[in-house]
Formats: C-alpha cells, sequence, structure tokens
C-alpha cells in the first residue's frame, strides 16, 4: 500500500489522500469475490488488482489531470473528496458493519521455536514481496517503466523529447492504485474490513512513506520494515497501547535528522 | 358582519376553545424520546444491536398500558463530540427526554447537554462511575457502574470456580482503553481485594486501542506472561481480534473471563462458530424467571429469531420502560416533572437481574445485579447466580485445537 502512495508522489507528485479508501473497495472487492465464487484473496488479488489499475488511470486521466499544476491545497481537497465519496458509497453498500472472510489457513500458524507467525500475515508478505519485485521489474526493464521514471526525473524533458506525460502520469497512478488494489486484497485475509477503516491506513501510510523517503520504492519497503519492528517491539516491551507512539517517534526523529526520509533524495 | 357571519364566527371561536385542551391533552399522550446510539463507527454492531429493542419494546410498553413513545433515532457515529452535538439537536428538534447512549465517553457528553438543556436522560447502558456523581438533577442510569460490575463478577466468579473446580492460580487483564475499560481498570484492583478468596494473581495489565484492527502484539504480550487465566474488558470488534490472535498463537488459557460487553455477543458467536465457546462474561443480565423478561424474550424471538436477547437489548427496553413509566405519573411532558417521576420510579415488574428499578438520590439504580454466562454451542446460558442460573458452569476451556 505504502508502495503505492510512494509511486504516486514520485512520478505525478500528486499526495494521494484517498489512498485508504481505495484499498477498503479492493477489501470489498475480495470479500464479495471471496463470497459468490470462494476466490482465496491470494489469487483474487490480480483480478482486484487490474480493477483498480482501470479505477486509478480512469482517476487520474479524468479527474486529477486537470489539477496537477494547480496548488497543493486544490489536489488536497479534490483528493479528500474523493475519499469522502468512497467511503460514503461504501457505507450505502455495504453498511458499517465489519466484515470478514474465513479462508481455510485463516487460523493458522507457523510455530519457530518460541516465536509463532500467523501463516496469514506470512502468505501476505510473500505475496507483497512478489507484488513488489514484478513493479521494480517493470520500473527497471520495460520501456514504458523507463519512460515514467524520465517523467519523473525530469518532467520538461519528457515533454521536450516527445513523451506521453499526461498518459504516463494516468499510467503510473494506476499503477499506484493497482499496488493499492493488491494491498486490500492481501489484508483482506488478516483482517476485517469497514468503510471507516481507511484513513488510519492513508496515515501510516503516510508515516512509512516519509519514513523511508517519500517518492523512493526501496524506501517505502524499508519504512515499512521499520515501522512495523518499531510497533510491535515499542508494544511488546513496554506497552502496546503506546506502539502506534514509537512509530511516530521514529517518524520525528527521521523528520528532524533526514526530512527526506531514510532513502529519499534531497530536493534540489 | 351580519348576523349570520357573527353567529358562525362566534361557533366556530367557541368549538376551537373548546377542543384545544383535547388538543394539548392528545400531542401530551405521547412523549418525544431522542434516542442516542453509536448506530455507524466502531461501535455500529453494538448500537444497532440496542436499536432491536426499540423496535420490540414498544409493542410490549402498549401491552402493560404505558402511553406511547415517539422515538427521535440521533447516530453519535461511535464519537464523543458527534453524540455532543446530536444530544444538541434531537433537543433543538423537539426531544423530551433523551437515551443513550451504550458508550461512557459518549454518555457523559450527552449528559452534560441534558443537564445544561434541563432535558432528562435516561442512560441505557454506560458504566463510568463519574457519571452519576456530578451532582446532576436530569441524569438518571439504570446500568451498574463499573464498581457494581466488578463486585458481583468477583462473587460470581467465585460461585463458579466452586463449581467447576478449577482455580486458576494466575490471570493476565487485558482492557480497552476507552472511558468504560480505563473506569474498569481503575475499579478492578480495589474491588479485588474485597475478594480475599479469589484464587488468581494478576500478573500482568494490558491496555489496548479500541479502534486496533491487529491485536497480535498484546495477545503475544498475554501470552508470554505465562497466566493460566484471561481476564478481558473488551467491545465486540476486539474480542472476536482477540479470539482469532489466541487460536493462531495456539494459546488457550484455563479460563476467559469478561467483565464487559462482547464475548457473548451474537456477531461474536456468529463469527467465531466453535471457537467462540467457553469464555464466561459477567455481565448486567436479564433473570429468565421474571415475566415481563419472558415478554420481552418472547417479542424479541419473534422479531429476531436469529439473534438470542441480550444486556444491549434488555437495557435499552428498560430505559424506553422508565422513560414511559414516568411520563404515565407525571401525566405532562414537562421536563422537571419527567425528572421527579424518574427520580421516584418504582418498577419491580422488570427484566435484569435483581429486585426491580429504583434510583438513587444520585440518579443511579443501585439495586441491579449481574449474571454469569457462558458460550456453549452458539448459545448463552447462565451459570451464575445460582438463583437465575439454567446451567452449570464448564471449565477449563476447551483447546482450540481440539474441538
Amino acid at each position: 500500500m505504502a508502495l503505492g502512495l510512494s509511486v504516486i508522489f514520485g512520478v505525478v507528485r500528486v499526495v494521494n489522500f484517498a489512498h485508504g479508501e481505495m484499498m477498503t473497495v479492493a477489501m470489498y472487492l475480495a470479500l464479495m469475490l471471496f463470497t459468490a465464487l470462494k476466490l482465496d484473496p491470494l489469487v483474487s488479488l490480480v483480478p482486484i488488482a487490474a480493477v483498480l489499475f482501470v479505477f486509478g488511470y480512469l482517476l487520474q486521466a479524468g479527474l486529477i489531470s486537470p489539477f496537477i499544476n494547480r496548488p497543493e491545497h486544490s489536489q488536497f481537497m479534490l483528493l479528500v473528496a474523493v475519499a469522502l465519496i468512497l467511503v460514503n458509497l461504501q457505507l450505502i453498500a455495504f453498511g458499517p458493519d465489519a466484515k470478514g472472510i474465513r479462508t481455510s489457513y485463516s487460523f493458522d500458524s507457523f510455530k519457530l521455536g518460541p516465536l509463532v507467525v500467523d501463516a496469514a500475515k506470512v502468505y501476505a508478505a510473500g505475496a507483497a514481496l512478489v507484488v513488489a519485485a514484478a513493479l521494480f521489474a517493470f520500473f527497471r526493464f520495460t520501456l514504458t517503466g523507463k519512460a515514467i521514471r524520465a517523467c519523473a526525473d525530469n518532467y520538461h524533458g519528457a515533454l521536450v523529447v516527445g513523451l506521453n506525460v499526461r498518459r504516463l502520469y494516468a499510467l503510473t497512478f494506476g499503477l499506484g492504485a493497482a499496488c493499492v488494489g493488491a494491498a486490500g486484497a492481501m489484508l483482506m485475509a488478516v483482517i476485517d474490513v469497514t468503510p471507516a477503516i481507511g484513513p488510519a491506513y492513508t496515515l501510516l501510510a503516510f508515516v512509512i512513506v516519509i519514513t523511508g523517503g517519500l517518492g523512493s520504492m526501496p524506501g517505502a519497503l524499508l519504512g515499512g520494515l521499520l515501522i512495523g519492528l518499531t510497533e510491535a517491539l515499542g508494544g511488546v516491551l513496554f506497552t502496546p497501547s503506546a506502539k502506534s507512539m514509537f512509530a511516530f517517534a521514529l517518524l520525528v526523529l527521521v523528520l528532524l535528522f533526514r526530512p527526506q526520509g531514510i532513502l529519499g533524495r534531497k530536493a534540489a | 358582519m351580519d348576523r349570520r357571519q357573527f353567529n358562525k364566527a362566534a361557533a366556530a371561536a367557541g368549538l376551537a376553545t373548546t377542543l384545544s385542551p383535547a388538543i394539548v391533552r392528545a400531542q401530551a399522550r405521547r412523549l418525544k424520546v431522542g434516542v442516542l446510539l453509536p448506530r455507524s463507527g466502531v461501535q455500529a454492531g453494538i448500537g444497532q444491536d440496542c436499536h432491536r429493542a426499540l423496535e420490540v419494546g414498544s409493542r410490549i410498553l402498549a401491552d402493560l398500558g404505558l402511553p406511547g413513545l415517539d422515538i427521535m433515532n440521533g447516530d453519535t457515529e461511535s464519537n464523543v463530540d458527534v453524540g455532543r452535538a446530536r444530544a444538541e439537536r434531537l433537543i433543538s428538534e423537539g426531544a423530551q427526554l433523551l437515551v443513550g447512549a451504550f458508550d461512557s465517553g459518549q454518555t457523559t457528553a450527552i449528559a452534560q447537554v441534558a443537564e445544561q438543556r434541563g432535558v432528562p436522560l435516561v442512560i441505557n447502558i454506560a458504566a463510568a462511575p463519574p457519571i452519576t456523581e456530578q451532582g446532576y438533577k436530569f441524569v438518571f442510569r439504570n446500568f451498574p457502574t463499573a464498581p457494581m460490575i466488578l463486585g458481583d463478577a468477583f462473587a460470581n466468579q467465585l460461585e463458579v470456580f466452586k463449581a467447576t473446580g478449577v482455580s486458576p492460580k494466575t490471570a493476565v487483564f487485558m482492557h480497552v482503553n476507552d472511558t468504560f475499560g480505563v473506569a474498569m481498570q481503575k475499579g478492578f484492583s480495589g474491588v479485588m481485594q474485597k475478594f480475599p478468596a479469589i484464587p488468581y494473581k494478576v500478573v500482568d495489565t494490558i491496555a489496548y486501542d479500541p479502534a486496533a484492527r491487529d491485536l497480535s502484539v498484546e495477545v503475544t504480550k498475554a501470552r508470554a506472561s505465562g497466566a493460566e487465566a484471561l481476564v478481558m474488558v473488551s467491545r465486540l470488534n476486539d474480542a472476536i481480534l482477540i479470539t482469532r490472535e489466541l487460536v493462531k498463537q495456539r494459546w488457550a488459557p484455563s479460563a476467559i473471563l469478561s467483565m464487559g460487553p462482547g464475548w457473548y455477543e451474537d456477531q461474536y458467536l456468529k463469527t467465531l462458530g466453535k471457537l467462540g465457546d467457553g469464555p464466561i462474561s459477567f455481565v448486567p443480565w436479564y433473570d429468565p424467571n421474571k415475566k415481563l423478561a419472558k415478554a420481552l424474550e418472547a417479542a424479541h424471538v419473534k422479531a429476531h429469531p436469529e439473534i438470542n436477547l441480550n444486556t444491549n437489548h434488555i437495557y435499552t427496553f428498560e430505559a424506553l420502560l422508565v422513560a414511559a413509566d414516568a411520563f404515565k405519573r407525571a401525566g405532562s411532558a414537562d421536563p422537571k416533572a419527567l425528572a421527579d417521576a424518574i427520580r421516584a420510579t418504582n418498577i419491580t415488574d422488570n427484566v435484569s437481574t435483581g429486585p426491580g428499578i429504583q434510583f438513587d438520590a444520585k440518579g443511579q439504580n443501585d439495586k441491579l445485579r449481574n449474571s454469569a454466562i457462558q458460550n456453549r454451542g452458539g448459545k448463552l446460558v447462565v451459570v451464575a447466580p445460582a438463583s437465575a442460573s439454567n446451567a452449570k458452569p464448564e471449565l477449563p476451556v476447551r483447546a482450540y485445537d481440539k474441538r
């Protein structure tokens, strides 16, 4: 999820404040596919990512594109409005109750000495690594990926050499949304969904990408790892109710000593 | 104006004068009750559960010969500030009495509004003691406070341990970190000292976020304490999350003792199936032998056959009962007359466990008693006190992998 946020900001330079709500859309899609077709969320993540890709592409091409060169507060208001619309549509469609799915491995765990590891989280982590690797490969080895990176590096240069920046931006937003779609499907194997959970995950994604470096894909992965470890260790060694405090403390330290994030690049 | 016109006008005026008190009396036959519940947000499931009592309750009140209530619904969205704003709005829209609001934090805010505006509030569910310790004149609570719940919980635990022969030596206490959970946590050790026969010692206390989506760290820490029993003060969603983690982390405490909502609720039982069997909840409940309890249960089963009658229905219904009974005796919707009538309430034909509904000088029903109920085969059985039980308790809790 954080990877999607980072990809979108890194290229399009728009902070997606509807990120968490897009994730809950994906979670509800996973729920529907599981209910109707008994499709495991780790399988349904592929079609869901595709659907979210189309959604993200159309959202960027149709709605966000005119706001690209407008002040940041306009972009902020636009995406907050999108988030509110998504939440309310979900409330109308699914109601406020928590809904979950029960796969064959929902209650499984692996015992490694004194450690007990949740099987669903291990599978989701594996799927997340595959998605991240595919994204890295796309940006590194395909012509379209290279063109998107060129847009991110030098907007005017990309225009000068004739790249269709508008289309590449839509493609990038679609890819970011696809990441969110995959994340939502994977998360459905781990937690229940309600329309209200989006903002908490948007905030978490922000903390992760700011810690790792906004716009840096390896930074998003590193940030996720660091925030997760900080919360878990803080919870076990001190008090669980204060685990978020440790994550935010890490964020404050990063902002103080390395404002661009651990793997982020300094603004020119 | 000629003579005929004058006579018509005079007749119309006379008719209006004659009928107007009747119209006023007719208006006063129904009470506008603003019911504030968390119908959306984190506590939405419980708020909607409380709402079911409104649908079923009105028919029973009519059967009892009590006046009708016009229910005005308000959604607190599980949020204190929203609860306060909705209370203000309901009063502005004509609510003559408020009922609500399940959560102690939201109820505290609503109580302040009710007192400021001079509109009676009958609390259905909220256990934080300070609500009725403020010297309020318009706030009444027919629900036990946290110390009352705890006191009865320990008394019923002793009964359960004696009946089963299971006496855990250590326990970990986990509580939700909201107004209710913190009130229970503060009262826990103090009340426990009054019950020296309680066999277990609390080896760790773990607070957690009420809106948490993942409680693996919390359960890991509880499991690492090596405690034999798990003592819980939770809500619905977190009770489900904790049970899932218990299964995943392969930890089956010998006893799961809950002193709050969550563990006995239908969504818990339905979501977890056989994994939900075993926990014992020490909760404000109903006396199945009471006439009105039987009537409420029958009406509830008819309306909602798939849902067990529970605390949410019982106390929301009783809040309406208090309102209708007071309105009948007051004969007026005047707020002060209503408040005086509520203060003088003496309902012995009620639903909840205990001798009935009466309020002390602080507006608290201090006569309420709790029960111990256990999840068995997707149903709830009352296991203590013996005078109101319909089954014997079963401990230790069966290991999750052997179900």
